[in-house]
C-alpha cells in the first residue's frame, strides 16, 4: 500500500469543498421541495374523494417502486423535451429528487397525521373550527412533533443519495473525491476521507434527532 | 332551547337512534342514562352535529343543525365535554383555553387570555396557566376542558360521560364545577352514570335503551318510581353494586 499521504486532501480542499457544498444545496433543495410537495400529496392521499386519493397513491407507488438513478436520468432527458429548452443537470437533478422523495415524505406525514386521535380534530370542530383550521392548529403542530425523527432519518438518506447525481455530469462531492484520488493516485487517503465527512454530517445529524425523539410524547 | 324531533340514524343496517325527541328548556338539566350501546351519546353527539342523523330535525336556540355554515355558527354556541378530556397535549392549560376564541372569533390573545384566566379561576385552577396537560391529573385536565367549551360563551353545555375516564377521588372535583354551572342557570344536557348528581342536579332524567327514549320523568319519579321494565332492569343493576 506505500506510506499514506494525506497533504494530498489539504492541497485539495477548496476543490472538495466546491462538490460538497453542491451536495449539501441540492439536498436541502430537495428536502424543501420534497417536504412541501409530500405535505400536500399526504393531503390528497387522505382525501375523501377516491379517484384522487388513488391517483396519489398512485404516484407514492410508481416512486417507490423504480430507482433513484432511473428518476434522475429520465428527468434530465425528459424535461428538455417537454419544456423543448435545455434545463442544465442541477435543475433537472433537483426536479428528480423532489418528485422521487414527495413519494417518501407523503407516506411519513400521513403517519404522522393519522397518528393524532380523531378526537382530537373532533374537539376543534365542535368549538366551531372549520376542518382546516382544526387540522392547522391542532393536527399539524403535533403531527409533525411525532414524525420529526422519521423526516430528518429520510433527509439524512436523502443527503447521502446526492452522491447519484455523477450520472448527469454534475460535480457533488463523491464525484470530486473520485476527480481528485484518481488524478492524484491516491485513491485510499480520498476515499478515507470522503467516508469521514458523510459519517461526520450524517451521525451528527442522527444525534440531533435522538435528541429531539422522546422530547415529546402525548 | 333545545329541540330535537324524531331523530333516527342508521349504521348500515343497524339503527342506532329510533325516532328520539326531547325539548330541554333555557336553564334546564337533563341527565341521560341508559346502559352502554343505547345511543346516549350518539344523540348528544347529533346536537352540534359532530354525528349526521338520517331522519328528523334538530334545533338550538331556534337555528337548525343542518345546512354547513350555519352548522359552524351554531357550534361556537354549544360547549361540549368529551369522556377523553381531548384536550391538546401541545398547548398550555391557557393556551388550550384561548385557542377556539382567537381562531374562531378572532379574538386578540391578551383579551382571550384574561377571559380564560377568569375560567381557569372558576374551575378552581387559576396557577396551573402555564402547566400542559400532561403534567395535569386527570381531574384537572377535565376542568380544564370545561374551561375551554365555556370560552367560547356557549347557550348550551353538552357532557358526554365526562367522568368515565376519571379514578374516582376526582369525580367530585368535576362533578362540583359542573353543579356550580347549572346553579348559574346553563342548559345542560349530560351524559353520565353518576346517578348521585342526577339525583342531586338534574331537572330531568332521560332514560334510554336500544336507540330509544324510554322513559323521561323527574330524578324523584325515575329514582323511586320508574315506569318501565327497562328503566328497573337498569337501575336495579347499577344502584346495587
Amino acid at each position: 500500500m506505500g506510506a499514506l499521504d494525506y497533504s494530498v486532501v489539504l492541497r485539495n480542499l477548496p476543490f472538495l469543498w466546491t462538490g460538497l457544498q453542491l451536495s449539501l444545496f441540492l439536498a436541502a433543495l430537495a428536502i424543501l421541495g420534497g417536504i412541501l410537495l409530500g405535505s400536500i400529496m399526504s393531503m390528497l392521499r387522505m382525501s375523501p374523494i377516491r379517484p384522487v386519493a388513488w391517483l396519489a397513491l398512485a404516484y407514492v407507488n410508481f416512486f417507490r417502486s423504480v430507482p433513484l438513478i432511473l428518476v434522475i436520468f429520465w428527468i434530465y432527458f425528459l424535461v428538455p423535451l417537454l419544456l423543448g429548452r435545455a434545463t442544465g443537470p442541477f435543475l433537472s437533478a433537483w426536479i428528480a429528487f423532489t418528485l422521487f422523495e414527495t413519494a417518501y415524505y407523503c407516506e411519513i406525514i400521513r403517519a404522522g397525521v393519522q397518528s393524532i386521535p380523531k378526537g382530537q380534530i373532533n374537539a376543534g370542530i365542535a368549538t366551531g373550527m372549520t376542518r382546516l383550521q382544526a387540522m392547522r392548529h391542532i393536527v399539524m403542530p403535533q403531527a409533525f412533533r411525532n414524525m420529526m425523527p422519521i423526516l430528518l432519518t429520510q433527509s439524512i438518506i436523502l443527503f447521502q443519495d446526492t452522491s447519484l447525481v455523477y450520472v448527469v455530469t454534475l460535480r457533488d462531492f463523491m464525484t470530486s473525491v473520485s476527480t481528485v484520488a484518481n488524478q492524484e493516485l491516491r485513491l485510499v487517503e480520498l476515499y478515507l476521507f470522503a467516508a469521514l465527512v458523510y459519517f461526520a454530517i450524517c451521525f451528527t445529524s442522527s444525534r440531533f434527532i435522538n435528541r429531539l425523539d422522546g422530547g415529546f410524547r402525548r | 332551547m333545545i329541540e330535537i324531533r324524531n331523530v333516527s340514524k342508521w349504521y348500515a343496517d343497524f339503527q342506532v337512534l329510533k325516532s328520539c325527541s326531547l325539548s330541554v328548556a333555557r336553564g334546564e338539566v337533563v341527565v341521560v342514562c341508559g346502559p352502554s350501546g343505547s345511543g346516549k351519546s350518539t344523540l348528544i353527539k347529533c346536537v352540534n352535529g359532530l354525528e349526521p342523523f338520517d331522519e328528523g330535525e334538530i334545533a338550538v336556540d331556534g337555528l337548525k343543525v343542518a345546512d354547513k355554515a350555519g352548522l359552524r355558527i351554531l357550534r361556537t354556541r354549544i360547549g361540549m365535554v368529551f369522556q377523553s378530556f381531548e384536550l391538546y397535549p401541545h398547548l398550555s392549560a391557557l393556551d388550550n383555553i384561548c385557542l377556539a376564541p382567537m381562531v374562531v372569533l378572532k379574538r386578540k390573545r391578551v383579551e382571550a387570555a384574561q377571559r380564560a384566566r377568569t375560567l381557569l379561576a372558576r374551575v378552581g385552577l387559576a396557577d396551573h396557566e402555564s402547566k400542559f396537560p400532561l403534567q395535569l391529573s386527570g381531574g384537572q385536565q377535565q376542568r380544564v376542558a370545561i374551561a375551554r367549551a365555556l370560552a367560547m360563551d356557549p347557550v348550551v353545555m353538552l357532557f358526554d360521560e365526562p367522568t368515565s375516564a376519571l379514578d374516582p377521588e376526582m369525580i367530585k372535583e368535576v362533578l362540583d364545577v359542573m353543579s356550580d354551572l347549572a346553579r348559574d342557570g346553563m342548559t345542560m344536557i349530560v351524559v353520565t352514570h353518576e346517578m348521585g348528581f342526577a339525583r342531586r342536579v338534574a331537572n330531568r332524567i332521560i332514560f334510554m335503551d336500544a336507540g330509544e327514549i324510554v322513559e323521561t320523568a323527574p330524578p324523584k319519579t325515575f329514582f323511586t318510581a320508574p315506569e318501565s321494565e327497562r328503566a328497573r332492569a337498569f337501575l336495579s343493576k347499577i344502584l346495587e353494586h
